[in-house]
């Protein structure tokens, strides 16, 4: 146990905290931990509330302030809840100029969903991200794990709606 | 490795499994274990063969014919008519889309036939995750030579001969930086990889990494030596999880075969290298911000001096190189640098490699010389525009670059030459703007880009471009005065020269450039309330001429709300009343009949 504080979260399950304790345990003795126990950490919950942030501080002993000066400063950090898939529309500029606006149009319209918004019953977030490096494809939507490429307006839906 | 009739390099790219090789993968063994050919021909995953836009790709070696677009439902064919046959299959061989011809060998192919391929030597012609097959083609060659037979000012020396010049941006003479470094004083020192490839639209890096990722450490190995370092990170963005797994695996290999660690090769020298991974932050990919982030802080850049050559990670002494600079160093080592000086122009060595996008009818990645033109890249072997569009503008550098027009694509590719046109080389990105391509709305694009990924530590960079991204916006929405122009350069010069990092200094470079070149599509915008390319929403009037309406019904079926009414034989309309202004028709009308 890194530390005598307890961990209780509505969103953090009694199977979860040995694991965060591992990775807290494994990283306590390096220098510049705190981003991949944050990433390791986020992996295991799915996003960062705020209680998971503070016993990480305590767990690293490093300053609060400090932890969360570092997760608002990274966008891969999440301090709200997310949904059950992730839709990563890429808006570099390769997708930009195939035209990923018509496509993040099209989710918005169909999902009642905007960029960096989760949907209500939790099924969607929908995620801007800056070039997935799959530009030779673009425009390029990533769902959960899976990448999409050449997506066309009218796929949207059909695509999408093989996530429930 | 035994070599058998046929090796089969099935690409295994990031680009390629997202269009689904390894469904193709998969069918094609249990194919060649049924039929018992699985002895006599090897599928070897290789990786990014850099024609991602026509995946999954696969090259048939020796005969070196090329295959594309293939899929599990293709394997029956493949195997009986071509692996038992001999007959090639040529319907899932590349069609030249001018000609119409179709092109079985790789190396006719003119995307292929016109690069040169020395960074990229190993692509799609190795797997990854054997250390043997990189071996097998000289690799850790230059390493090897580096530690045992010449000395570190040697290395120094040779690096400052090949004329390498940093190809992460700056272009800043990688032999010199080794220099500083080598001669500051300290015994901790660091050797960086940035393969944080930050500008949105460029692949390079993460291709090299998945497919030669050796390279890149042999390279970190020779820079470990010359400055005396015993230590390297590779920081990787985290958005690329296949570049980030086959580093693990080349540098546990590497470690395995005693050219990681302790006492390498003998040579009484230890160096060893972790993996960071980012965590979604362009303004990480800048050399002191990416300290910051290794040492766990939040990444802002800091002014400079005393410059990382000095004082860097941990106030150590440190080199930072980007992934195609290092991936060309073994071989600089082993040929010498007057053999990599022997192509390229006066100032720019080598060969450099780009991520062709946009609309460009061959997408992917190529390596050319340096000193051949753009015409060239875009039209021989990006083979032009499609849908018989015309070409009007290529951007170079992302967010800190610019736009080159039609008059100047005989520039060639050369340090010095991009900038006097405006644009800067950048770590390789090249996006074709057609036509349809709205100039104010890319420099909005950028701007957004520019504004979001500001650290906002400094003023100029943060409050300045916010200044910029209100004004293009309000052009953009039809709300644009004339001096708007002049304010916009005004402020850009204000922000090039007050920023602290390159980010800001280079942030008014989309801007400025589009005024450059395209200042009659900001009058338009302005004095006309027009958006030439039809890309602003703002500005458009959601009808359709029926003058030019040929009346074929696809903008009916591309509309998602039911907005537009059309019959057989009839000319279409729009209902403003339904339309969401989603823009579908405008891309599906084939006649340009919307406005
Ligand atoms: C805002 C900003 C972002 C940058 N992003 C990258 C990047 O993603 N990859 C990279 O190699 N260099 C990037 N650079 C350049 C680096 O600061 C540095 O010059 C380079 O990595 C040095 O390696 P080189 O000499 O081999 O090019 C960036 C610079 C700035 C100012
Ligand atoms: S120029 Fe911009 S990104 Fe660079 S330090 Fe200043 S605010 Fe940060
Ligand atoms: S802009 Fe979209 S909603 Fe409006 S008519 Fe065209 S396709 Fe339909
Ligand atoms: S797609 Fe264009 S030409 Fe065809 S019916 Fe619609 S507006 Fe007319
Ligand atoms: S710009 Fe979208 S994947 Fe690169
Ligand atoms: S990923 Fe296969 S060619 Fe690029």
């Amino acid at each position: 146990m890194p530390t005598s504080m307890q961990l209780t979260h509505p969103d953090i399950s009694s199977e979860m905290i040995p694991k965060i304790d591992a990775v807290i345990a494994a990283h306590q003795k390096t220098s510049g931990a705190a981003i991949p126990v944050l990433r390791l950490c986020q992996d295991i919950v799915g996003y960062l509330p705020v209680e998971l942030i503070d016993y990480i501080s305590a767990g690293l002993n490093l300053p609060r302030s400090e932890v969360f000066g570092v997760v608002t400063f990274y966008s891969l950090f999440s301090l709200t809840p997310r949904g059950r898939h992730t839709i990563k529309a890429c808006l570099g500029t390769a997708c930009y100029v195939k035209g990923i606006r018509e496509i993040m149009n099209r989710i918005s319209s169909e999902y009642h969903l905007k960029e960096g918004e989760t949907s209500e019953d939790r099924r969607f977030t929908l995620e801007a991200v800056r070039c997935l490096g799959a530009c030779g494809l673009a425009p390029v939507v990533v769902v959960d794990q899976d990448t999409h490429g050449g997506v066309t307006p009218s796929q949207v839906k059909p695509l999408l709606e093989q996530y429930v | 490795m035994k070599k058998t009739r046929l090796q089969l390099m099935l690409c295994g790219g990031s680009g390629c499994q997202a269009t689904g090789s390894q469904l193709f993968h998969d069918a094609l063994e249990k194919e060649l274990k049924r039929i018992r050919l699985d002895r006599e021909i090897k599928i070897i995953e290789t990786g990014c063969n850099g024609f991602c836009a026509v995946g999954p790709v696969m090259l048939v070696q020796p005969e070196g014919i090329f295959y594309q677009k293939l899929s599990p439902e293709d394997v029956p064919e493949l195997v009986e008519e071509h692996f038992l046959k001999g007959r090639p299959v040529k319907r899932l061989q590349y069609v030249e889309p001018a000609s119409k011809e179709t092109i079985p060998n790789m190396n006719d192919i003119p995307f292929f036939a016109h690069q040169k391929f020395r960074v990229m030597r190993n692509k799609g012609m190795i797997d990854p995750e054997i250390i043997d097959e990189y071996i097998a083609r000289d690799g850790y060659f230059g390493a090897a030579k580096a530690l045992t037979q010449i000395s570190p000012e040697q290395i120094i020396a040779e690096m400052k001969a090949s004329g390498l010049r940093g190809r992460g941006g700056a272009g800043f003479p990688t032999g010199l930086k080794w220099e500083f470094a080598a001669k500051s004083a300290g015994d901790i020192k660091y050797v960086l990889c940035n393969a944080d490839e930050g500008d949105p639209g460029a692949f390079m890096d993460r291709s090299i990494l998945e497919a030669d990722p050796h390279a890149v450490l042999e390279g970190m190995i020779i820079a470990a030596r010359a400055i005396n370092a015993n230590k390297g990170y590779i920081y990787c963005r985290t958005e690329y999880p296949l570049a980030l797994h086959r580093l693990d695996i080349a540098i546990r290999q590497a470690r395995e075969y005693g050219l990681l660690g302790q006492n390498i090769l003998e040579s009484g020298f230890d160096f060893d290298i972790e993996v960071y991974q980012g965590a979604g932050a362009f303004v990480c990919g800048e050399e002191t911000a990416l300290m910051r982030s290794i040492e766990g802080k939040r990444g802002m850049p800091r002014p400079r001096p005393p410059f990382p050559a000095n004082k860097g990670l941990w106030e150590k002494p440190t080199v930072l190189n980007n992934v195609e600079t290092l991936a060309n160093i073994p071989q600089i080592i082993l040929n010498g640098g007057e053999w990599f000086a022997g192509i390229g122009t006066e100032t720019s060595k080598g060969t450099k490699v780009f991520a062709l996008t946009g609309a460009v009818n061959n997408i992917g990645l190529v390596e050319v010389p340096m000193g051949v033109t753009l015409r060239k890249m875009i039209f021989d072997i990006g083979g032009g525009i499609p849908k018989k569009r015309k070409f009007k503008a290529v951007q170079l550098g992302g967010p800190s670059g610019g736009c080159i027009p039609e008059q100047c694509l005989d520039t060639p590719i050369d340090y010095e030459e991009i900038a006097k046109v405006g644009a800067i080389m950048g770590s390789g990105g090249v996006i074709v703007m057609d036509e349809k391509t709205c100039m104010v709305d890319m420099a909005r694009f950028f701007l957004d880009f520019i504004q979001d990924e500001s650290c906002g530590k400094c003023t100029p960079c943060r409050e300045g471009t916010r200044r910029l991204l209100e004004i293009i916006e309000r052009i953009c929405q039809g709300n644009g005065v004339f001096e708007d122009i002049e304010t916009l350069e005004r402020l850009s010069v204000v922000i090039k020269n007050s920023s602290l990092c390159g980010l800001g200094q280079t942030a008014p470079n989309p801007v400025l450039s589009t005024l450059r070149y395209f200042k009659d599509e900001y009058i338009a915008h302005i004095v006309d309330k027009e958006c030439p390319a039809k890309r602003c929403t703002a500005l458009l009037k959601f009808k359709i001429d029926s003058d030019k309406c040929k009346k074929c019904g696809l903008c009916y079926k591309a509309c998602p709300a039911s907005a537009i009414i059309w019959q057989k034989k009839e000319v279409a309309e729009i209902n403003r009343e339904k339309c969401i202004e989603c823009m579908s028709c405008f891309e599906a009308c084939p006649f340009d009949a919307i406005e």
